[in-house]
């Protein structure tokens, strides 16, 4: 054997590892999808920890106006029920809440306490374990993966992370998708077509490759276009219409992530941006999916924890407990606050500071993929959340 | 150039072309080694004493702006001097790997900073991270094993990541209040990845007495690691049947130097450094001598390199291990002929862009591992649709952004492949439209993105 043949026989080596590629094993499998039906969750991160005080205002209680003099009533919310008010950017979503295709859950929280970093929260978050001491040992597969593992003829479709971030709530040993917009492959049809030609030789590549130009292909075809005069939504529009184009089709799983919520400073202005994003985002994904495929849909928002129940001296808020989560869509039970009311006295405060949490929310996400899915108790608790027990169903899910 | 040469520069180094007098036998790869880290001098990086002087401020203004307004101004700029310090830090990192002359060492500091992976949990923590690869890892690099645990352990960016920081012992003065307890994070993972190795026949109960052992180790900002009796578990604690006992740290380090020279932990750490370096499979016969090297000196880690390079198999074919994004972008840099000073002067928006955004978007952000279990070695985790697809994309359109002129495609390919380099990457770059394609097709290539 030459010298250059000897060196080149990497290439050809490698194509046993190739067959444990799910890109290449999962084609011949039956369908995710038909496992999981025509029922469709879709989970959004909101990293940097989501002030639910402000998203969701408890004005019924005097207390509150107290607590937030710049924030809070000045932001001029839209009654929900009479005691609570949604935060005025997030306007748009009031046609969902009469149909009752929203829902809040208030005063919920992970099972994370006292530290409050973004770091931790989000991990213990994502691992869906039941305490941070179990953290990076035993659990370093994400909630939803494992919900994954637990489907017959999973498919790498059958669940989409979007973004360009990492989806520790989707990894695992359970195929999925991670895709983002601005990774298209934007290539030349020539240099496509020699890249093709290089990767011959190694099935890894040549698979991958070939996943990648076929979603940029999909994507071209699809005109994905950036929201009209750039600004904070221009990037969201591309990410929801491939994501709503994935869920017409195969996947019944996304994850998405949506930052900026860390609003230590003049929140008033801080949270626009984000709040606007997150209306954008359901709004745009339940036109894009269609009456049909939204009504089949559940939207949840989680996020690592709340803030304080007071501003802080900079009319902004500190990292705090209790939070809340959004659930929308069609197969949403809605039009309702739930979730027990701690209430603000200082006395009902976690640490005499935060919203005291009341619900776990890995409870409400179990349910709501018992709900859409017909899991039974055992796996949720034993597999998917390790540790927890189930409350009573809420009544999430239609 | 060799098949000698380029194994040495792809498999034991950043790439090619090797660094200028670079030795390719292993006597004098491990000579250089052994010698002097004339890199660190030249390419500063983070150091503890630094890093925890400005972790102290921080630390100290985020507590006082609850109560302080005046103080969230400082709290700010305290992370703004972090984060300078940090930038700078990654910067030498790269430039480092780009520029030393010994490209084997900086490997090595990379393999043992991911085998001790700490991620900053606030952003304080950022410099004190960067600074435990500098501290820790490079002064021990071709020492024991031993005294490189025991730094490792106890630097104040493990003991913040692994929350020995809040672990206090459950019959311990500070437990009183009923407030805190035992955290068994530090005390599984030293087992479980630093030392012993998941398979290893370690039972929870010795996780728990290391845990329990470990209790007292804490950080003092501006100050860096300390030991605070209150917090410790008062006497003595049993692991794998040894008995600890003692004041302080003294019964820890003992424990420490314990663990580094069991078997199990030279055998884990052989097989760890086999996987890196050579395949995702390696031969057992190497990981057999690496580990037999490890056994005989009691984990000096020099001699287990000695095995590791002193082994045929070592220089055998085929290269099949996927370069991780931050090797990806080096020896791409390398092969462009990137000088490391450029990334050190490079302004930090473009060191951002064009450097650290798209390692992230290959799957790596920096010094942001996803676990303490560190970066995965297997191609697979490397190269899926999205992350292939960020490395065509830096491929085709950094380059030229970087280098410029942009060299000759095929002069590039023989420079940063010899021999490697495959027929149908040699076609495909008289087919390209534009010099600029065709560089984007040798570094998108398989045998490029292989070492």
């Amino acid at each position: 054997m030459d010298r250059r043949a000897f060196l080149r026989q990497s290439l050809a080596s490698v194509a046993c590892s190739a067959a444990a590629h799910p890109l290449l094993t999962t084609v011949t499998l039956a369908s995710g999808a038909a496992a999981l039906g025509d029922k469709r969750l879709i989970v959004v991160i909101l990293r940097g920890a989501m002030d639910g005080l402000d998203v969701v205002q408890p004005l019924g209680d005097p207390l509150f106006r107290d607590y937030r003099p710049n924030l809070g009533r000045k932001t001029g919310a839209t009654d929900l029920d009479g005691y609570f008010g949604l935060h005025p950017l997030l306007g748009g979503l009031m046609p969902l809440w009469s149909k009752g295709e929203l829902a809040f859950v208030h005063a919920t929280s992970t099972p994370y306490r006292d530290k409050r970093s973004h770091f931790d929260g989000q991990d213990l978050l994502e691992a869906g374990t039941g305490s941070d001491l179990l953290l990076g040992q035993t659990q370093r597969d994400g909630w939803m993966n494992r919900m994954l593992q637990a489907i017959p003829g999973l498919t790498a479709e059958t669940a989409y992370a979007f973004g360009n971030e990492a989806a520790p709530l989707l990894v695992g040993a359970a195929p999925v998708m991670n895709w983002s917009p601005e990774l298209s492959l934007d290539l030349t049809p020539q240099s496509q077509l020699l890249l093709e030609h290089i990767y011959k030789g190694d099935p890894l590549f040549a698979a991958s490759a070939a996943g990648a130009l076929e979603l940029s292909a999909e994507m071209a075809g699809m005109d994905l276009r950036e929201g009209a005069g750039g600004g904070p939504l221009a990037g969201i529009d591309p990410l929801v219409d491939f994501a709503a184009s994935r869920l017409a089709e195969e996947t019944r799983i996304a994850a998405f992530s949506l930052g900026g919520w860390d609003t230590h400073r003049t929140q008033k202005t801080a949270i626009q941006r984000s709040l606007k994003q997150l209306e954008h985002l359901i709004l745009r994904l339940r036109e894009k999916l269609g009456p049909a495929v939204w009504g089949q849909s559940v939207l949840l928002t989680m996020t690592e924890f709340g803030r304080t129940a007071r501003e802080n001296g900079s009319k902004g808020t500190d990292h705090g407990t209790g939070g809340l989560m959004i659930a929308a869509g069609g197969a949403v039970n809605g039009g309702r606050v739930l979730g027990r009311w701690p209430g603000l006295d200082e006395a009902a405060l976690y640490d005499r500071r935060d919203l005291m949490p009341t619900s776990d929310v890995r409870d409400w996400a179990a349910y709501a993929m018992r709900g859409l899915y017909g899991f039974d108790k055992g796996l949720l608790e034993k597999v998917v959340f390790p540790g927890l027990i189930l409350g009573d169903d809420p009544g999430l899910i239609l | 150039m060799t098949d000698r040469q380029i194994i040495a520069a792809t498999r034991f180094g950043y790439g090619l072309p090797l660094p200028a007098g670079a030795p390719v036998e292993a006597g004098a790869m491990l000579s250089l080694l052994a010698g002097p880290d004339t890199a660190a001098v030249q390419w500063p990086g983070v150091h503890l004493d630094e890093a925890i002087l400005l972790f102290g401020a921080s630390y100290e203004a985020r507590l006082a702006r609850r109560t302080d307004d005046a103080a969230r101004i400082d709290f700010r700029r305290a992370l703004e001097q972090v984060n300078r310090q940090a930038a700078a830090g990654q910067a030498a990192i790269f430039a480092r790997a780009l520029g030393a002359p010994d490209g084997f060492r900086e490997r090595l500091v990379q393999f043992w900073a991911d085998h001790f992976t700490t991620v900053p949990k606030l952003y304080d923590h950022k410099g004190v991270v960067l600074s435990l690869a500098e501290d820790a890892v490079r002064p021990h690099v071709a020492g024991r094993f031993a005294e490189m645990l025991k730094a490792a352990t106890l630097h104040p960016a493990m003991l913040l990541f692994l929350d020995q920081q809040v672990s206090v012992g459950p019959n311990s003065r500070r437990a009183k209040d009923g407030k805190r307890g035992l955290n068994e994070n530090l005390g599984r993972e030293l087992l479980e990845l630093h030392t012993l190795g998941v398979g290893a026949g370690y039972s929870q109960e010795d996780v728990r007495q290391m845990a329990e052992l470990l209790t007292g180790l804490i950080v003092k900002p501006r100050e860096g690691q300390g030991f605070n009796p209150k917090a410790a578990e008062p006497g003595p604690e049993t692991v794998l049947g040894q008995v600890y006992e003692g004041k302080g740290v003294e019964p820890i380090l003992r424990a420490l130097e314990d663990l580094a020279v069991r078997p199990e932990t030279g055998r884990h750490l052989a097989r760890k450094l086999a996987v890196h370096f050579v395949a995702d499979d390696p031969p057992e016969e190497l990981v057999v001598a690496m580990a037999q090297a490890y056994a005989e000196t009691g984990g000096s880690l020099l001699a287990v390199y000695g095995a590791l390079l002193n082994h045929p198999l070592a220089w055998e074919g085929p290269l099949t291990k996927l370069r991780q994004p931050f090797d990806f972008l080096v020896a791409g840099l390398r092969g462009l002929g990137v000088a490391a000073d450029t990334l050190v002067g490079m302004k930090p928006k473009a060191f951002e862009r064009l450097l650290l955004e798209p390692m992230a978007a290959m799957g790596q952000p920096m010094n942001r591992a996803g676990g303490p279990d560190g970066w995965p070695e297997e191609a697979e985790a490397w190269i899926t649709p999205q992350r292939l697809a960020a490395r065509i994309t830096w491929a085709m359109q950094v380059p030229s952004r970087l280098v410029k002129p942009l060299p000759e495609p095929l002069v590039l390919a023989q420079g940063a492949l010899g021999g490697r380099l495959g027929e149908r990457l040699e076609l495909a770059l008289g087919g390209a439209e534009s010099r600029r394609d065709a560089v984007g097709l040798v570094l998108s290539s398989p045998e490029f993105n292989r070492r």
